[in-house]
């Protein structure tokens, strides 16, 4: 029915008194259309829906729980488990832990939540939120709720300091829900690790919960930032020691960050390596050589997209080359 | 934080209105730069936690009264009335006010051996609730406990062996009250305070009393010199019902405990009709359209079915407790926190949309008598300092007005309206010809006892609401209301708005000013 057709009908109904003839949706009388906005009644600075006001509460009720369980269970595992490979080390180191707690992890791909959520055992895979950009997880509508049910994510203002962001995310603990965040507050632009900040050593000196420190490695190789296609590969997943918050923030963060790079640091090498090294304050830093650009660049290795495009040794031989 | 109410002048960029009309609601578009619309103020924040609010108030109780605890001991007799079913409007969700406020009442009575209690739903002259809306009132625990043993009772205001005479105030006022009260050691009365006329002395003096008492305060004159109804110190029925509550105050204890609600007074579904209409987002504007539409096709029975099945998701803003004046002093001004919108001025012709709801039909219909007194009785009265519309103004009423009743409910409805109305519409008139007859009339009595129906006087009080109204407005005019009906109330009828401003324009002269009061929610004109 066109729209000329619906005014038809409803003025025949002597809803619209005598109106002219729409000629968009724009024109349809009030409320068919939005209402105009009397001239004397200032405009009401807009709120929007999404992004850090989005709405998750219903991501946590019971029936979506068990279809996101079912939905990581049944697709998120077995894709990660085909893509990514993971293998896990430290799950011993915090099952003695009364939830809940805070998972702290670095982050260098799209890779990382699902691989998280995959490895961890239960109860703690079903049972946890991750703290997600607002600006990027939930800037429309679609996507918000696609990354509330798929990873249970909550948005986090990451932009500027939110009182609403801290708060939701305090009382979720509060409710008895562990959380899953990236202190390096976002992905790896470079494929090394960045400098925390502040916000999940201070929810946890907050809720007096402890840290786990997580180090992911692999994932970035697989999936940089920027990346237009998935590789496969393997990916290294090590949980550390809880911390329990007794320190000022300032020292939570610096302590995390030691605790994950000594993680890494035990993932590359073996664990009493690292941690020889982690008592002589000599473990690698994360977030890589003080060094120029390409030099950390190089220090990095090849790339899956480069190690995709080196030719074969048969293939270099054939003549002519394949094109 | 809930934004205060404020009158909007129309203008041309003002989208069209909400206006209530029954058990359904019109968009009506008003005449730009002459109208203005009174908005009321948003819900204001409930108490975070009501029970123990309540408790606190019980311990630490206004005025000269001592705490609860203190007044109760075993081996006495305590009474604890309540506000019967004309509140909250719409009915609010479980647990009702009056659940909470008696439930604590209770505990600490049991805590202080108390064996004999009795409570009481404070009728007066309306229609006994059936046990549904008591259970719904009360809560299951209060209504098991006591309604099997008859320890749960409705006030009869025609049971001779069940009144007992007091006395008479210094104006000659008889006061007759129940026998249970006359006879406790403290009445302890629970209050909801939907609008300033609520509470005080008036819930006693009322709700507890005979038609010999009711009448003193009940009729045309103290009705024309309450100026408003919802502001005591200038009302002449609440100086009536002071005087008596006094004197009953002398012969028994009397502990008051008064409660307040926010304004929030649709579900979520329903949230467009408390929004501001430049507001409507596209869910708002859908549900409108859908509802509307809905009910359109809907037959009126069913239509108020559905409406009748709204419970508020009003929630508790204060509550006071101790002795009755200083606990409604208090409740007043938290009344007014809610309720009070400043407006400058009066308007030559002022609007009213009559919502499905009101005191007296609650489960029941909107029969032509309760759109007088809804209108010209509470809206009307919704003012301090002046009514929103000038001396001989018009007043424009939305509602459908059917010429219908409830045959158990409201059965000297049906014969006032017949008999009385076709004769005269002047209430002094009304008064002093047909009231006593009705009021001693056997099988009113009968049924007001017995059944479900309101005392035989009860439509003469409906009338009476509204004779400030009839005195101060030149005209009343009825949209889309049974023509006949309308018709033999005295008023006009007109089809549209449209027509009813033009008809106004006969009474006041061209191009009036307009106020359209957009209530409910329930608010409080402050007019200067």
């Amino acid at each position: 029915m066109s729209i000329s057709e619906v005014r038809d009908r409803l003025g025949a109904m002597g809803r619209l008194g005598n109106l002219r003839r729409p000629s968009s949706l724009r024109d349809l009388p009030f409320p068919l259309s939005a209402p105009t906005w009397p001239t004397s009644v200032p405009l009401l600075p807009k709120r929007s829906a999404v992004g850090v006001n989005y709405d998750t509460e219903w991501a946590r009720r019971y029936p979506v729980r068990l279809a996101r369980a079912a939905w990581t269970d049944l697709l998120t595992r077995p894709l990660v488990n085909a893509v990514a490979q993971p293998s896990v080390e430290g799950l011993d180191r915090f099952e003695q832990v009364v939830g809940p707690v805070i998972f702290a992890a670095n982050h260098s791909s799209h890779l990382d939540t699902p691989l998280v959520l995959s490895v961890l055992p239960e109860p703690w895979r079903h049972k946890i939120v991750t703290l997600a950009a607002a600006d990027y997880f939930f800037d429309t509508r679609l996507k918000a709720a696609y990354f509330a049910f798929a990873l249970n994510a909550v948005p986090l203002e990451r932009i500027k300091i939110s009182r609403d962001s801290t708060s939701r995310a305090r009382s979720l603990i509060a409710d008895g829900w562990n959380l899953l965040v990236f202190p390096e507050g976002g992905r790896s632009p470079d494929g090394w690790g960045q400098s925390h900040s502040g916000g999940a050593a201070w929810l946890a000196v907050r809720s007096g919960r402890p840290i786990v420190p997580v180090h992911i490695k692999g994932t970035g190789r697989l999936l940089p930032r920027g990346a237009k296609r998935l590789y496969t590969g393997e990916t290294k997943v090590t949980f550390g020691a809880p911390i329990i918050p007794d320190l000022p923030t300032r020292e939570l963060v610096t302590r995390l960050e030691e605790a994950i790079a000594a993680l890494g640091d035990e993932a590359n090498t073996d664990w009493w390596s690292a941690r020889r090294r982690a008592a002589r304050s000599t473990t690698p830093p994360l977030t890589g050589p003080d060094a120029s650009a390409w030099r950390r660049a190089w220090a990095l290795g090849p790339s899956p997209k480069d190690s995709a495009r080196r030719r074969s040794p048969a293939d270099e031989k054939r003549w002519p080359p394949k094109p | 934080m809930p934004r205060p109410g404020f009158v909007l002048e129309v203008d041309r960029s003002t989208p069209p209105v909400l206006i209530w009309h029954g058990e359904g609601f019109r968009l009506e578009r008003l005449p730009a730069d002459r109208s203005r619309v009174v908005y009321a103020p948003e819900p204001l924040a409930p108490l975070p936690d009501p029970d123990a609010a309540i408790r606190q108030a019980l311990l630490e109780p206004l005025g000269d009264s001592a705490p609860l605890p203190d007044l109760l001991h075993a081996g006495m007799r305590l009474t604890v009335a309540f506000d019967d079913l004309s509140l909250p409007l719409p009915p609010m969700r479980r647990p009702d006010n009056r659940q909470r406020v008696i439930e604590a009442v209770l505990e600490m009575a049991a805590d202080a051996g108390v064996d004999d209690v009795v409570l009481i739903a404070a009728l007066g002259l309306h229609r006994r609730m059936t046990d549904a809306e008591l259970r719904h009132a009360l809560g299951d625990r209060i209504f098991d406990a006591f309604a099997p043993h008859g320890a749960l009772l409705q006030h009869d205001a025609e049971d001779p062996s069940q009144l007992v005479m007091v006395g008479k105030t210094e104006k000659g006022e008889d006061v007759e009250v129940s026998r249970r009260v006359a006879e406790s050691d403290l009445l302890v009365y629970v209050n909801i305070n939907l609008v300033a006329m609520d509470g005080g002395h008036k819930s006693t003096s009322t709700g507890l009393m005979s038609y010999r008492s009711i009448r003193h305060h009940h009729n045309v004159k103290t009705l024309q010199h309450s100026r408003s109804l919802m502001d005591r110190p200038n009302s002449e029925l609440h100086s009536s019902a002071w005087r008596i509550g006094r004197l009953l105050g002398k012969h028994v204890k009397v502990f008051q405990i008064e409660t307040t609600l926010n304004n929030d007074a649709f579900p979520s579904q329903m949230a467009f009709l408390q929004k501001r209409e430049w507001e409507w987002d596209v869910r708002d504007r859908a549900t409108f359209l859908a509802t509307s539409r809905g009910l359109d096709v809907l037959s009126p029975t069913a239509k108020r079915s559905i409406f009748n099945s709204i419970l508020a998701p009003q929630a508790m803003t204060s509550v006071q407790a101790g002795e009755v004046e200083a606990v409604h002093a208090s409740t007043t001004l938290a009344l007014h926190r809610q309720q009070l919108v400043d407006v400058e001025g009066q308007s030559d012709v002022v609007i009213f949309g009559l919502p499905h709801v009101g005191p007296y039909n609650v489960n029941s219909i909107m029969n032509p008598l309760l759109v007088m007194c809804m209108s010209l009785g509470y809206f009307f009265n919704f003012y301090i300092g002046k009514p929103l519309v000038r001396p001989g103004g018009v007043v424009i009423v939305s509602h459908p007005t059917p010429w219908a009743f409830h045959p158990v409910h409201h059965p000297s409805y049906i014969d006032f309206f017949e008999e009385v109305l076709s004769a005269t519409t002047d209430p002094l008139q009304i008064e002093k010809v047909y009231e006593e007859r009705f009021a001693t009339d056997e099988w009113y009595r009968h049924l007001y006892r017995t059944s479900y129906a309101y005392h035989g006087v009860h439509p003469f009080y409906m009338w009476y609401w509204g004779a400030h109204a009839l005195e101060h407005a030149g005209a009343t005019v009825i949209v889309g209301g049974n023509r006949k009906a309308v018709r033999r109330m005295g008023f006009k009828p007109a089809t549209t708005l449209a027509d009813a401003l033009e008809m106004a324009e006969d009474q006041v002269g061209r191009d009036p000013t307009i106020t359209y009061f957009r209530c409910p929610p329930v608010m409080l004109a402050n007019v200067h």
